[in-house]
């Protein structure tokens, strides 16, 4: 029998896997751990071996196909073993549309959409029955089972119909296909959005000081030989310390919701989105409140580098228990944010903007920012989220604060 | 009108049908190594000598090809001779008796004549026996047309199937369980009868189906205990008789749960567990099945004499509830 080459799952919340490259051809001879393909996960780049030795053949997924996890899309066949009939003409059916309703456990959101390489799909006889029955095609439903195994209850899911509506007619649009981030974004903030309750806090921070700091500590920043600065610091930098050091000071508020119970956090890891194109990554900043604002800096400017190259590890944006979200670069005055699991709490920062506010009953020009955080009210409360929220402006007041 | 109910043990109640039998009709007989002054093997005839005398208690030389024999020829001359073997496994040595006469003879004279005669096999492990006195061959005598394989898992059931084999007018195999002996249950005083041929639901469920004989069904039912505390709903069936297959009883079971799993304590291989996959993958229910069916039987292995290993050598309660629970998890 030949061996089937699947394609693994290498990061938890993996569910699909794009072919980025193949590094062998269909005929060619190939020895176990050798180089044979390379995939895009839903956050990483990963480089795929050889199960066995032998002959590749009967490769299902050409380069730039999406696969789910646990699909076969080679075979691995021993010297002189007869090859299966070729299925090259069967081009590897689309990742499908009708997903079971998402559930809140992540073995479940791994279980995507399954089809055979092979152009065969995985069913259990009543589940075929159900299929044919209703007149939907098993192509179009996805396998909760092993191996993507389409059972009863997958059918009746795919019945009862997606969530969202789909266009029947053509219509003056253009299809985009979806990678393995964008699946893995939908699939995480709707289970974040539909099974955290959220609730949402704001205040408005003067950022007069914190400017100036920002000056003094920029213009004074020693120069290289090139004459080169050794750090230039930006309010997110300073935002990211002020929320590092507000969950220090709030260390009830450092936490992420479990099963077993509230996991409250020793060091202060702070999560911050970084847009790329196409989605966005959360890279964790560890232990902030431990670092001065010029390594958080530093760090930062490397985490969203390897962000934008797509070349962080999955260790660099797992964990934390919160995270910074910054649209003020567009103008955003406010906004509210989704929680991105496991974190109990995110923070939307708005732009800084001039604004009057009234000081000794006169009306003041000062520089404001406006903050927004979301928390996930099983794990932290309106007054606890009150509590960190006033800790974060004040260490953004009075970022003297921060070197105490 | 119901006789009151009382309780017996498993080998009492055999020992209540043998005499109900042998009073009721005096071409009963018993035949078997050690069942006269001894009282049998596992204490089963007791004291029936005492009662019906050395003509109807036979006590036989050690040869069971030999007892087989004259009990095939009783049975073809009018008798009604009830063999004892003092473990299922000695079987062997009268298969010739049983598979080539026993079996045939009806077919072979153009059913002018018939072997109403009725084989008892102490049978299964459990008891530290080892490899020659522990197996369980029910299957290979299932496997014969012409005879009929019963294995009761109840003092009920022991008795009622043992009068249903007895009254049989073709050679009936009874699998008894060593392990059940001493179990106690409730036992009618009346001579009713189980049919041959008709399994049970000893328990109703909407999710699984599990097929069991003999002593697993009791480990299915503690398995169903436990899984019903999961919210998982097993109907347990006692298969009763493996010949003829009472296949309608496990059809309709499947088409209800959707699931079976087969638990048995014979070698799975080629074993009663197969059978009846392959029955459900042959019949309409195939088109029920929301999972694969599971088997559950005996290590392919001759039952080994250390304690620990004899125990894993068959279907233990907590693998069938980790199977079993497997098969359904997640999924209803």
């Amino acid at each position: 029998m030949p061996v089937e080459v699947i394609l693994p799952k290498v990061d938890m919340d993996m569910a699909t896997g794009k072919i980025a490259k193949w590094h062998v051809k269909e005929g060619d001879a190939v020895k176990k751990g050798g180089l044979l393909f390379e995939i895009e996960t839903d956050k990483a780049a990963m480089e795929i071996d050889a199960p066995s030795d032998g002959i590749i053949r009967n490769i299902t997924a050409a380069e730039g196909a999406i696969v789910p996890v646990g699909h076969a899309v080679a075979l691995i066949y021993q010297e002189g073993e007869a090859a299966l009939a070729p299925v090259a003409s069967q081009p590897l059916p689309p990742v499908k549309p009708i997903a079971p309703a998402p559930r809140p456990d992540a073995e479940q959101m791994a279980a995507l959409p399954a089809a055979s390489a092979f152009g065969r799909f995985p069913a259990t006889p009543l589940a075929r029955r159900l299929a044919r029955e209703g007149g939907i095609a098993l192509e179009n439903i996805a396998g909760s089972g092993p191996r993507g195994r389409i059972a009863a209850m997958d059918v009746q899911a795919a019945l009862a119909g997606p969530a969202v509506p789909q266009h029947v007619e053509p219509g003056n649009f253009d299809v985009i296909p979806v990678d393995g981030m964008r699946r893995t974004i939908a699939q995480r903030l709707t289970l974040s959005k539909q099974t955290i309750p959220h609730f949402y806090l704001t205040v408005n921070c003067d950022l007069t000081r914190l400017s100036e700091i920002r000056e003094r500590l920029n213009a004074h920043a020693p120069r290289d030989a090139q004459k080169l600065p050794a750090w230039k610091l930006s309010i997110n930098d300073f935002i990211i310390k002020a929320m590092a050091s507000a969950l220090n000071q709030v260390p009830d508020a450092n936490v992420t919701w479990a099963d077993e119970g509230i996991h409250r956090h020793r060091s202060c890891d702070v999560g911050v989105a970084v847009a790329v194109e196409g989605g966005l990554f959360t890279p964790v900043v560890r232990a902030a409140e431990t670092k001065t604002l010029s390594q958080i800096s530093k760090e930062m400017k490397d985490l969203a580098a390897r962000a934008r190259a797509r070349k962080l590890l999955p260790a660099e944006y797992q964990g934390g228990t919160t995270a910074i979200s910054n649209l003020g670069m567009y103008g955003i005055e406010q906004f509210t944010a989704i929680i991105n699991p496991p974190h109990a709490t995110i923070l939307a920062v708005g732009a800084g903007m001039e604004r009057f506010v009234p000081v000794n009953g006169l009306p003041v020009l000062r520089s404001q920012m406006t903050c927004t955080l979301s928390c996930d009210h099983r794990a932290v409360d309106g007054a606890l989220g009150a509590q960190l929220l006033a800790a974060f402006r004040t260490f953004i007041e009075e970022p003297a604060l921060m070197l105490a | 009108m119901t006789a009151p109910l009382r309780e017996l043990t498993y080998a009492q109640a055999i020992q209540e049908a043998l005499a109900t039998a042998m009073d009721a009709d005096e071409r009963v007989f018993l035949m078997g190594e050690d069942i006269g002054v001894y009282g049998g093997a596992f204490q089963v005839t007791g004291d029936l000598v005492h009662r019906f005398g050395e003509d109807r208690v036979m006590d036989t030389p050690i040869s069971e090809l030999g007892a087989a024999g004259v009990a095939v020829g009783a049975a073809l001359a009018g008798s009604r001779p009830i063999l004892e073997f003092q473990f299922s496994d000695f079987a062997t040595l009268a298969m010739e008796q049983i598979v080539n006469q026993a079996a045939k003879m009806r077919f072979m004279l153009g059913g002018k004549v018939s072997v109403p005669l009725v084989m008892r096999f102490p049978s299964g492990s459990g008891t530290g026996a080892a490899a020659q006195h522990s197996q369980s061959l029910e299957a290979w005598l299932a496997h014969v047309p012409g005879l009929k394989v019963v294995q009761p898992s109840t003092p009920h059931d022991a008795k009622g199937l043992l009068l249903a084999a007895i009254d049989d007018p073709d050679p009936v195999m009874v699998f008894e369980h060593k392990l059940l002996y001493k179990m106690k249950g409730e036992v009618p005083e009346d001579a009713y009868r189980i049919p041959i041929g008709k399994a049970v639901v000893r328990c109703e469920g909407r999710h699984v189906t599990i097929v069991a004989t003999s002593i697993m069904v009791h480990r299915a039912l503690e398995a169903a205990d436990v899984l019903a505390g999961e919210g998982i709903e097993v109907e347990v069936i006692d298969l009763r008789t493996l010949r003829p297959l009472d296949t309608a009883t496990i059809i309709e079971s499947v088409k209800k749960t959707t699931r079976l799993a087969c638990v048995y304590e014979g070698v799975k291989t080629l074993g009663i567990g197969a059978e009846i996959s392959a029955l459900i993958a042959e019949s309409e229910a195939f088109d029920y099945l929301d999972a694969p069916i599971l088997r559950l039987g005996g290590v392919d292995s001759p039952i080994p004499y250390n304690p620990v290993l004899e125990k894993a050598a068959v279907p233990q309660t907590p693998g069938i509830i980790e199977k079993v629970r497997n098969l359904v998890k997640g999924r209803i």
